[in-house]
């Protein structure tokens, strides 16, 4: 198994505030991690830094062999492919401009950009016509499917996810789930995601990592989470999250 | 998106053609009627004799049009000896008058005939009842108040040096048009006001004209200054000039000032009469049609608007987004263009006459500086004020920042670009009147003259163009806005 991520001694501070301290983390190629953890528990920032929105205060972030630095060439990050919290979308594009941005910036004529949006359409199951209209038009679930085809546009190496399904109701939400899992069932594509919510997580991955204070509190499969959990917050969290509990795991 | 911004801006700039073809002789007059008359009779002589001469009438103050000849904006205009000898070139013996304007490149026809000096004048039921006859008599009435031409009150000959010299106790003074102080002295707000001798109010509202019996003021008879070179340029100009020199008197003089003001005689035509009268030669002059005037003004209005609109877009965009881009730099560049925003925009086309001189030029500078501000601080926060995850989305989507810019930013700022860019040019419409002050012409020239001949229908033939067409340029940006700003924008803001 090759490495996509490797964060050694990563930490970040913003003024005073220490955001993150050192850490390592490892994310294997293929893998499907989560990062949980409660408000202000860092994982966004580490999201962050892998995406390199944010530069490392110390240590050093790798993506395979190349450094990520938020200076970092255009071309690095294109192949990772990011879903902003509340999805980013540009008011003043449609759809399908927002889709095709990137592909049109490069080059891709109005054909190739066509064909690859209409297949994504596809893979999020998001009827074309729907491609033509501007983000205000779209419903809340829409305009995530455009946002994750956005991100699949360049067909990149990794997906990361900063809250994908944050501000959603709940039937919309289960249901963007079921789909989002099928997806990444489907392209078999390394992901990174974050969430507060224990539910989802378990739902998602194959690998969570807990943080809380700019700390990882545990590392490992979903199933350790529950039952051996690393010390009482672990404990303290799951119990807190009732609710996701009832649902069916993986 | 940009692409359309910059064709917008280059359109306005294109709207204008300033075509400078050979200059013809431009002779200049102060703000009050009496000179107006001189500078048409100057210019009307002047084309008698063959020349190309025009007017820029009533542009301000002595110092203004002083400046103005010395720096060759103008060529000629009206001034009195008491002025220069008092104020523009004090200590000169008046015996070497023309030795010293020479210096300045500056000759002189000789006296036209009248001594316009000044006076000072009250309501004749006034100065009876408290008997007052001379200036000293006013000392003994520390109680009135005083209402003077600014000019007088800042003059080295006049209201400072009048109060040294019979020690006067008045304390309530203030500066008002000249034109406007005989409204004041009627209606009994002020008590006297300075007046030139040969005011057609004099007659008309039957004035005290108090003796000057202590003799300050000097004689003022009236010239025309002319620049030396004019000698070698247009010689036929200066021999029009001097067939003046002493056919004015003051009974002449007094009656045209009379035409002019009291029966609202266009000054040109006023000259004209006089021109035939007096030499029995018939001038070309005839009276525009009001249409005409219009347009003409609307022209030079539009040209003085579109210039300085266009030039403060053009530079205006850029520093916004340098403000917005480099925060140090960011906060020098709003400062600057705010402390300009402060100067009252009066004071700052009279800054732009040292600099720049008289004329449309120096009335774009200031208008182009006046205009920035909204533009800057606009751009500047639209910008800023793109939501984060915005940035964020476009940054991790890998656009280099040039694209980021023509295909995020500035779609996104436009709406607040277009509304400082809207407002610049509304303002503009109106500060565009004041340009008039410095030879701009447009709009305020009526106004100007409106105010100066006590003639509001004058003023009104200034006044209501220059606001009908601040509401078509309202009207023509909402129209832009249909255009410039990207449609998934406007829905957002039908919905909200």
């Amino acid at each position: 198994m090759t490495t996509a991520f490797t964060l050694h001694q990563v930490s970040k501070r913003y003024g005073a505030h220490t955001a993150l301290h050192p850490l390592d983390l490892t994310v294997e190629a293929g893998q499907r991690l989560v990062l949980i953890g409660p408000s202000g528990s860092g994982k966004s920032t580490l999201l962050r830094l892998m995406v390199g929105l944010d530069e490392a205060s110390t240590g050093e972030v790798r993506f395979g062999q190349e450094r990520v630095t938020a200076d970092r060439s255009a071309a690095l990050r294109r192949r990772l492919g990011y879903v902003v919290q509340g999805g980013g979308l540009f008011p003043h594009l449609t759809a399908l401009e927002n889709v095709s941005l990137v592909a049109r910036h490069l080059g891709w004529d109005r054909e190739r950009r066509l064909a690859r949006a209409s297949e994504l359409a596809q893979l999020v199951r998001l009827p074309d016509d729907v491609l033509e209209r501007y983000p205000i038009q779209l419903s809340g679930g829409q305009a995530q499917r455009v946002s994750l085809m956005r991100a699949l546009m360049l067909d990149p190496e990794v997906l990361l996810l900063d809250e994908p399904l944050g501000a959603l109701d709940p039937i919309t939400r289960h249901e963007l789930q079921t789909d989002l899992r099928e997806i990444f069932q489907r392209l078999q594509k390394t992901v990174v995601m974050v969430t507060h919510d224990l539910g989802e997580a378990l739902y998602f991955a194959d690998r969570i990592v807990l943080m809380r204070e700019g700390r990882i509190v545990q590392d490992g499969p979903p199933a350790d989470l529950l039952e051996r959990p690393a010390d009482a917050f672990v404990t303290r969290f799951v119990r807190a999250q009732r609710a996701p509990l009832a649902e069916p795991g993986p | 998106m940009s692409r359309r911004m910059w064709f917008l801006a280059g359109a306005l700039l294109c709207a204008n053609t300033a075509h400078a073809d050979e200059r013809p002789i431009v002779v200049g007059s102060k703000q009050f009627t009496e000179s107006v008359i001189l500078g048409e009779l100057a210019v009307q002589k002047a084309q008698l004799a063959g020349v190309h001469a025009e007017h820029r009438r009533a542009l301000g103050g002595t110092r203004i049009l002083w400046e103005a000849l010395v720096r060759g904006d103008i060529d000629a205009y009206p001034e009195y000896t008491g002025t220069i000898l008092q104020e523009l070139l004090p200590g000169t013996p008046p015996g070497s008058l023309e030795t010293a304007l020479a210096k300045n490149g500056v000759a002189v026809t000789p006296p036209l005939g009248f001594n316009n000096t000044y006076a000072i004048g009250m309501m004749p039921e006034v100065a009876d009842r408290l008997g007052i006859r001379t200036i000293s008599d006013l000392r003994r009435h520390p109680e009135l108040t005083f209402g003077f031409a600014n000019e007088f009150l800042d003059r080295a000959d006049g209201w400072r040096s009048l109060k040294a010299r019979y020690r006067l106790p008045q304390t309530n003074v203030r500066g008002l048009d000249h034109d406007l102080a005989y409204r004041a002295l009627a209606s009994g707000q002020i008590a006297a006001t300075d007046l030139y001798s040969t005011d057609a109010e004099i007659r008309a509202h039957g004035l005290k004209v108090l003796e000057d019996d202590l003799h300050h003021f000097p004689r003022y008879d009236a010239v025309l200054v002319y620049r030396a070179v004019l000698k070698e340029r247009a010689p036929e100009a200066v021999a029009a000039w001097n067939q003046l020199a002493g056919r004015i008197d003051e009974g002449a003089m007094i009656a045209m000032n009379a035409k002019a003001k009291l029966d609202h005689v266009p000054e040109g035509r006023v000259a004209s009469e006089f021109i035939a009268n007096t030499f029995g030669e018939k001038t070309g002059f005839v009276a525009t049609s009001r249409a005409h005037r219009l347009w003409m003004r609307a022209k030079e209005h539009l040209a003085l608007v579109a210039i300085s609109l266009g030039a403060a877009i053009l530079i205006g965009i850029p520093l916004g987004l340098w403000a917005a881009k480099r925060r140090q730099a960011g906060r020098v560049i709003l400062a600057a263009v705010g402390v300009i925003q402060t100067v009252p925009s009066l004071a700052l086309l009279v800054f732009m006459i040292p600099l720049l001189g008289i004329g449309t030029w120096p009335a774009i500078a200031a208008l182009f500086l006046y205009s920035l501000l909204p533009i800057v601080r606009n751009t500047q926060q639209g910008i800023t004020g793109i939501a984060g995850e915005l940035r964020d989305s476009a940054r991790a989507l890998g656009l280099p920042a040039w694209t980021t810019l023509g295909r995020i930013e500035l779609p996104l700022a436009s709406p607040a670009i277009l509304a400082g860019i809207k407002t610049s040019a509304v303002i503009n419409v109106g500060t565009a009147t004041l340009g008039a002050l410095i030879g701009a012409g447009g709009f305020g020239q009526p106004i100007l003259t409106g105010i100066r001949l006590a003639d509001v229908g004058l003023i009104l033939e200034g006044a209501v163009p220059a606001a009908v067409l601040a509401l078509i340029v309202q009207a023509l940006f909402d129209l832009l806005e249909r255009i410039v700003v990207p449609r998934g924008l406007r829905l957002d803001r039908g919905r909200a």
